[in-house]
């Protein structure tokens, strides 16, 4: 025997083999790529109806929202008076509209990732067998590399917004629907047990107990999902996002490092606001939990 | 006495991975041990026979360990049984579907928890309108309903506070009336008390006793302390590995333990609080002396006979009539060397 090069599968077998996913993919895609743009129209109508919304308001209004957004937030002046400042200078160094395409997107992925990510983490807590066949889709979700999921995407529903949108979601929901489930799990079993003693319905307990008590960490979970909806920008931007990820790449390939640090920056900034003002509000969501005043 | 609210038949619990497969093994008479060694399974609770009549408080009292938790749960199916029978009101509880079996936990039976259960994420005053809410009962007079019940156990000004702006007494008292405003007759409390420090303990048992002499409702009380039994109980169960060993009233059990582990319980409590005097009289003539009523408790006599000039008392019925007589020799000798049945055979301390 020899030990020195691996019995590996014969390069024709070998070449075959990939000849035979790759052609039945895209006999698949053929077949339903249109059915699946179709199904997605709805999601990219909205998405340009909010960028176009944002670029088309008057840049005073959007940051009185900003700001407004900010203090419903985190009543914190300081964190209203960063935000402000922040997208003036935004503004100032000619990154407005960008931002508020990346504003756009980013709005969008996250309500996509909750409104999936939240009812998939409640499935899991309700049942070990939902957990264990998540969570390896989870571990598969967040480890594999983000050129990877976007070959497929891309081969069915081509260079755009949608797909954009998808390779975001993918990398950025897993945090939202484990801590979903990890806060619901979590919930003291006394409290449940009260509930139960009492004679509530399933749904009683759930909306009326479980939530409730998880809503910090199903926050942190939003929080977490944000923040990685924000660091996806620059490779949504490669399959034809608009964005500050564009300005970005662009930097990459010319080395405009000045162009490129600008718009990074830009992204950190808007991280660090999402960041500190959803914070803030998850505090202030379990303030009872702390014995403030006790009398 | 007569009328049992509760009625627990040959109830059977064995905890682990195929309890009905080894049920007949039980029911043989297998050891704990055995089971547990060879067969797997933990036997929890063991032809429990209980009956609990209405309107009275019903303590089952038991070491951690003894499975007393476990059979409070069984009455309102937190917990399902291996084998035998619950009775409420003559209705199979074991029998109920699901619907059934919350509409009875909504309106029959409540509980109170050891570690409180309360929901930290509403206000005390939405806690004890849990139960209501369950039933959708309307905000307003689910509101009415509860104040009530916040003023009774003393609560009235805190209820916008949260549980964790409380003290444990406190919360315990969210608790109880959270418990009580379901207006259910049946009230559950596993080991309700337990987590309080003393005082705060004697103040709830106060607390309750005060509201029982009113409400009348059928209350199971576990406990793992015997002065706690023995002070609310108007009737204890002991229960030890699973196994109901000795049921009765409180005297009885203090005045004849079924067997040593008993014993060794009741040798250090209080007996001037739990004996009365019809239990150590001798019966007939009339002596010079005070008047005390056959319930009255050693404590008391003990006063009044040595405040007496004859240092002697008469024992009188409920009518007046005079049944027996006591003097200071004998209740002296009930409080300090009590001569105590231990199943057959007498045994002093």
């Amino acid at each position: 025997m020899d030990f020195d090069q691996f019995p590996s599968m014969g390069r024709e077998d070998l070449r075959d083999f990939k000849k035979g996913i790759d052609s039945g993919f895209r006999d698949f895609s053929r077949e339903f790529g249109e059915a699946i743009e179709l199904f997605f129209e709805p999601l990219l109508w909205f998405l340009v109806w909010l960028e176009q919304l944002l670029q088309a308001t008057p840049w005073p209004i959007i940051i009185i929202v900003v700001g407004a957004l900010a203090w419903l937030g985190s009543r914190s002046i300081k964190i209203v008076v960063g935000s402000v400042l922040s997208f003036f200078a935004i503004g100032y160094f000619g990154m407005w509209e960008d931002t508020m395409s990346t504003l756009a997107i980013i709005s969008i992925s996250t309500l996509v990732c909750i409104s999936l990510g939240i009812p998939t983490g409640i499935m899991m807590a309700r049942s070990d067998r939902a957990q264990k066949i998540v969570t390896p889709i989870l571990d598969i979700m967040q480890t594999i590399p983000a050129f990877v999921y976007l070959i497929p995407v891309v081969m069915l529903l081509g260079i755009g917004k949608v797909p954009g949108l998808i390779a975001v979601c993918i990398y950025a929901m897993p945090p939202v629907v484990r801590l979903t489930n990890l806060g619901i799990r979590l919930v003291e079993k006394e409290a449940l047990e009260a509930a139960d003693a009492f004679g509530a319905s399933s749904t009683q307990r759930l909306f009326g107990v479980q939530i409730p008590l998880a809503l910090p960490n199903i926050f942190a979970g939003v929080n977490q999902t944000i923040m990685m909806a924000l660091s996806m920008v620059v490779i949504a931007s490669m399959i034809g996002v608009a964005g500050l990820g564009v300005p970005v790449l662009r930097s990459i390939s010319n080395q405009y490092l000045a162009l490129g640090l600008m718009n990074g920056l830009a992204i950190v900034v808007l991280a660090i606001i999402f960041d500190r003002v959803s914070q803030e509000y998850g505090a202030r969501l379990q303030k009872h939990r702390q014995g403030t005043q006790h009398d | 006495m007569t009328d049992s609210k509760i009625k627990i038949e040959s109830l059977y619990k064995i905890f682990g991975p195929k309890p009905k497969a080894v049920l007949p093994l039980v029911l043989e008479g297998i050891s704990k041990q055995d089971l547990l060694e060879n067969h797997g399974h933990v036997l929890g609770l063991k032809d429990i026979n209980i009956d609990i009549p209405s309107r009275e408080i019903s303590v089952i009292m038991g070491l951690s360990g003894s499975g007393k938790s476990t059979l409070i749960r069984h009455i309102n199916r937190l917990i399902e049984p291996t084998d035998g029978r619950i009775l409420v009101d003559g209705e199979d509880v074991l029998g109920m579907d699901k619907a059934a079996l919350q509409n009875f936990r909504r309106h029959k039976a409540s509980m109170v928890f050891q570690k409180f259960g309360l929901l930290v994420h509403r206000t005390v005053a939405e806690n004890v309108a849990y139960g209501l809410t369950i039933q959708s009962v309307p905000v307003e007079e689910a509101r009415e309903r509860c104040q009530k019940w916040i003023n009774r156990v003393g609560l009235s000004g805190f209820e916008g506070h949260y549980p964790s702006q409380l003290s444990g007494g406190m919360q315990q008292r969210v608790g109880l009336a959270r418990a009580l405003a379901t207006d259910a007759e049946i009230l559950l409390m596993d080991e309700a008390f337990s987590a309080l420090d003393p005082l705060i303990r004697n103040d709830m048992q106060g607390i309750l006793l005060e509201l029982q002499e009113e409400l009348h409702k059928t209350i199971v009380f576990i406990t793992h302390d015997l002065d706690e039994a023995l002070r609310i109980g108007d009737r204890i169960a002991i229960l030890r590995d699973g196994a109901v060993i000795q049921q009765g009233k409180p005297q009885e059990i203090v005045m004849r333990p079924a067997d040593d582990y008993i014993f060794d319980f009741i040798k250090d409590i209080n007996r001037g609080r739990v004996i009365e005097v019809k239990t150590i009289m001798t019966a007939g003539e009339k002596v010079k002396g005070p008047d005390l009523n056959h319930n009255v408790l050693l404590e008391e006599a003990l006063q009044i006979v040595s405040d007496s000039e004859t240092r002697e008392g008469n024992v009188v019925s409920d009518e007046g009539e005079v049944i027996g007589s006591i003097n200071l020799a004998k209740i002296v000798q009930a409080l300090s060397r009590p001569n105590v049945e231990v199943g057959e055979e007498t045994r002093y301390r």
